[in-house]
């Protein structure tokens, strides 16, 4: 799966895009998001409060509750803040 | 028509282009966003707009589409900066044309306050205390959704 970070989650964790194989036990975002918290500390302390992130995947705002696939593009960043 | 650009563009230039050759458009509205001085109490030097190439230029098409459904639009344009600006610089322009005013200054109002919520950028703002993500303003998400509900 390949996940892109933007704005402040980028810089906490480090890297603006990374190559994931998802392990098994992960079939949605809720299911990524925690188990991406456990890949260190820079990603406990970016996911640490899920109100201030949104996620895209495959470019579409999605909820906690959305399947992901190893061929999906996911997107983790904060609440916009454009215009 | 979406642009997502570094560079400046003219607005004198884009609102010409827009009517350009379309006698029935009887009048234009357009927004034009700015770089403030000011962030809070805290003076802004400079502020860098991060987007994501491809979903970026995806909203901002689904939101031009969006309201050429509400309103009868002739024309739309919607020019958004990212990269470094400075206070005083033009970030972005959202511009629509339609016979009569009343479509095309409510679809522009629409254009800027969804652009807001939903279009992906991100502002980082160079102040003498360093450099600060700029954090989702509430009021934006309330403007948003009193267009949902309408």
């Amino acid at each position: 799966m390949r996940i892109l970070y933007f704005a402040w989650l980028r810089a906490k964790i480090g890297t603006a895009e990374e190559e994931l194989e998802l392990p098994s036990q992960v079939h949605d975002v809720n299911g990524l998001l925690q188990w991406l918290k456990s890949r260190g500390p820079g990603y406990a302390e970016a996911l640490k409060n899920l109100k201030t992130v949104r996620v895209a995947v495959n470019q579409d705002y999605v909820g906690p509750e959305h399947e992901v696939h190893d061929s999906d593009e996911v997107a983790i960043f904060p609440p916009v803040t454009g215009g | 028509m979406i642009r997502v650009q570094r560079e400046d563009f003219d607005v004198g230039t884009e609102l010409e282009k827009l009517a350009k050759g379309n006698p029935r458009i009887g009048g234009i509205a357009s927004f034009i966003g700015l770089v403030r001085d000011m962030g809070g109490a805290d003076r802004i030097d400079a502020l860098t707009l991060e987007h994501y190439p491809g979903m970026t230029e995806k909203k901002l098409a689904e939101i031009e589409a969006e309201a050429n459904r509400r309103w009868p639009l002739d024309a739309s344009l919607i020019i958004h900066r990212h990269g470094r600006l400075e206070p005083g610089d033009r970030i972005v322009l959202v511009a629509t044309a339609s016979p009569h005013r009343e479509a095309a200054l409510a679809a522009c109002h629409f254009l800027i306050d969804w652009l807001k919520t939903d279009a992906p950028f991100w502002k980082s703002e160079e102040t003498p205390q360093g450099e600060r993500w700029v954090a989702a303003r509430s009021q934006d998400d309330e403007a948003t959704r009193r267009w949902k509900q309408g």
